[in-house]
């Protein structure tokens, strides 16, 4: 599964980043935000307007990212 | 004497660095810009407990020490001794978010490989106890090899055990590095990202499930119905705000230079002396300074807002509004600020990554209705648009300026869009973007960027708006007309007014706004002491009455004097003109060059004229 198309409230753990989808500016913040393979992540809310961008949970920050970008990011569920 | 020695404050974004300077060092702040580029240097005194001085710099907060923006350049620069017009700092005061230790630790890490002498803030280190977090300090500095000092800066706690801290770090004052120096920065971020989990999850000694805060606040603010009504309610109270605390203030603003002005004008002998000071001098001076409050409204709500995190949010739920025009949602915030002002809406656009993205939005960032623009249209809507009701509650005067709001806000949409697919082409680069926690911002931070606000303000019209105030004067009351002409129309003003009156005629404007508009260049809220002051001289020549009260008489004077055309043409002007070289040098330093502030200027000036002379022949032809 990618990232923007996981459930709301539910954890999930990243297998991997597909960085060379990612243009280099937006993979370098992606890395300094603190995406990286195996940490768990969890998307917590969707902006209102054509429900992009989404905001997730990533270690202790929240990020907003596009769901562009999100799908770059392969994660797996974690058992709830 | 040696310099106090110099201490560089870094850290993330959102982890509290400006309150924690604002707290090591009050008011006594200095903010300038480096040579070259356009970023802030904000630089501040403190003393030590020994009653040493301290010069403690305020670096641009960034995520980590490789350069994408012009303020991560120059933190890099700075710590490396390499920024033109700064000495290498003697020490390091790294501030770290103790709710947020994994990310911020790298950057500490970094920071700490750089070899000089650091302390760390661990910081909010209250907001981290809600979060049901348990922080080891000694650990941590044990696992990081530097001090470290809890602190909450808002609340000026640890403050104190900061400053010993510093003491020691500080020593004699000399630099050296304490390790090897540049050159080891070089590590994978995602190496450095691991070791800061690992130390982070070291020194936090207990962790319970408590749900952040933040995100119950979020299922609100961002709610997908919510969250817009919540957003236009904030920006109504805003705009109304804006209006209705600021009209006390306003009374007495205007009260007191009219005391002032008769003052001077029974203390004076009758002359040119007298009149300089009462018609240009107080007379301009006053017509700008009553705008204060309201400017000052407008910069506390987005200091607030902006303080609180909640400008964050605003520009996720934007984004998606932002990319149909080609933008991101980081340009919501330039854009928001510059209703204030534009100067500081285009130096906040240096926190856009992507150099198209932000070229756009500077070059729109003058559309937007900036406070400047308020005294012109509060004066004209006043004077020629009836304050009749058009429903109950909703007058046709504020129907007409929340009209001209849209209409800049629209216009700058439509410019970007424009822009996008021509001169600043290219491929969006998305929208990616740290929200902060939600915080109650303390007094003291906001009001320190208040007085710093209010104080430019001030500055501006102690000098180019006085200055322009002054020379206008001289040129319209010089040289003096002979019986049965009007000076106005005589002067050497009156002159130059009258080529330029060539120009603006087909667009309904008459001889007077042709003299008003080479000193509103200077900034535009001058074009109503403009008026203000061309009036009063005709009105001086028409009666020699000095005891006549010009001031209330400016509405109803431009109500006789301008047909109803006019008055929509000058104000349709106002939305688009490229007025105030403020902002053009601020964009020729954006920029690093006349090329773009060459371009904004006459994309400007063609709209403004083209929609000005619309609206006047629509208005003319429907019999307006």
């Amino acid at each position: 599964m990618r990232l923007d198309q996981l459930p709301l409230n539910r954890p999930a753990r990243v297998l991997a980043i597909a960085w060379a989808d990612l243009a280099d500016t937006a993979a370098r913040r992606l890395r300094e935000l603190g995406l990286d393979e195996g940490v768990t992540v969890e998307a917590l809310h969707v902006a209102p307007f054509g429900k992009d961008p989404i905001a997730c949970r990533v270690g202790r920050m929240t990020v907003a990212l596009r769901r562009a970008q999100a799908h770059a990011i392969s994660v797996e569920a974690l058992a709830a | 004497m040696n310099p106090a020695p110099m201490v560089a404050l870094v850290g993330n974004p959102n982890a509290g660095k400006s309150a924690l300077f604002n707290a090591l060092t009050g008011a006594r702040q200095k903010v300038g810009n480096y040579p070259g580029v356009t970023v802030e240097r904000k630089a501040g005194r403190m003393s030590l407990p020994d009653g040493r001085p301290i010069e403690l710099i305020d670096l641009p907060g960034t995520y980590s020490l490789e350069p994408a923006s012009p303020d991560e350049q120059v933190t890099r620069d700075v710590l490396f001794g390499k920024q033109e017009g700064e000495r290498l700092p003697q020490a390091i005061l790294i501030v770290v978010d103790a709710t947020n230790l994994d990310n911020h630790l790298r950057f500490a890490l970094q920071l700490i490989r750089l070899g000089l002498p650091v302390v760390v803030a661990l910081n909010m280190i209250d907001m981290a106890e809600r979060d049901g977090l348990k922080i080891d300090a000694a650990k941590l500095s044990a696992e990081l090899g530097v001090p470290v000092i809890p602190t909450v800066a808002v609340r000026k706690r640890g403050i104190d055990a900061l400053k010993a801290a510093m003491a020691d770090l500080v020593g004699d004052g000399a630099v050296r590095r304490i390790a090897a120096g540049p050159g080891v920065v070089h590590e994978d971020i995602v190496v450095l990202q691991r070791r800061a989990r690992a130390i982070a999850l070291a020194a936090t000694t207990e962790e319970k499930g408590a749900r952040a805060w933040s995100h119950r606040i979020d299922a609100i603010a961002l709610h997908p119905i919510g969250g817009p009504l919540l957003m236009a309610a904030i920006l109504f109270v805003m705009f109304q705000a804006v209006f209705a605390w600021a009209q006390t203030p306003m009374d007495a603003i205007t009260a007191l230079f009219d005391m002032i002005g008769k003052a001077a004008q029974t203390a004076l002998p009758a002359g040119f002396l007298r009149n300089l000071l009462t018609e240009g001098v107080i007379k301009g001076t006053g017509a700008v300074i009553v705008f204060l409050p309201q400017i000052l409204i407008l910069f506390f709500f987005i200091l607030f807002l902006e303080a609180t995190g909640y400008m964050v949010r605003a520009a996720f739920m934007m984004d998606r509004v932002m990319a149909r025009v080609g933008l991101s949602g980081r340009a919501f915030i330039p854009l928001l600020s510059s209703f204030a002002c534009a100067v500081p809406g285009i130096m906040a656009t240096r926190t856009i990554d992507d150099p198209k993205d932000r070229l756009t939005t500077i070059l729109i960032a003058p559309l937007t209705t900036c406070s400047a623009r308020l005294p012109v249209y509060t004066l004209i809507i006043g004077a020629c648009i009836p304050a009749r009701k058009v429903l109950p509650g909703i007058g046709l005067q504020g129907l007409v300026l929340f009209g001209l709001y849209v209409l800049g806000t629209l216009g700058a949409l439509a410019a970007a869009a424009v822009l996008r697919k021509t001169v600043t082409k290219g491929p969006s680069q998305g929208f990616m973007m740290e929200m902060p926690k939600y915080q109650m911002p303390s007094v003291r931070d906001v009001g320190i960027g208040l007085w710093s606000r209010c104080i430019i303000f001030l500055k501006r019209a102690g000098t180019i708006i006085l200055l322009s105030n002054v020379i206008l004067w001289v040129l319209a009351s010089y040289p003096v007309a002979p019986a049965g002409q009007k000076q106005t129309e005589y002067s050497i003003a009156g002159r130059i007014a009258d080529a330029i009156e060539v120009v603006v005629k087909p667009i309904g404007f008459n001889h007077n706004i042709a003299l008003a508009l080479p000193p509103a260049m200077a900034a535009r809220e001058v074009a109503v002491s403009a008026l203000a002051t061309t009036y009063a001289i005709d009105a001086g020549d028409a009666a020699d009455n000095d005891e006549e009260k010009t001031d209330e008489a400016l509405g109803s004077k431009l109500h006789v004097d301008w047909p109803l055309p006019t008055a929509l043409a000058f104000l349709m002007w106002f939305v688009f003109a490229p007025q105030c070289l403020s902002t053009i040098a601020v964009t020729r330093r954006e920029t690093n060059g006349w090329k773009w502030p060459a371009f904004m200027v006459s994309y400007l000036f063609v709209l403004a004229y083209v929609a000005a002379g619309a609206t006047f022949w629509i208005a003319t032809w429907a019999g307006l």
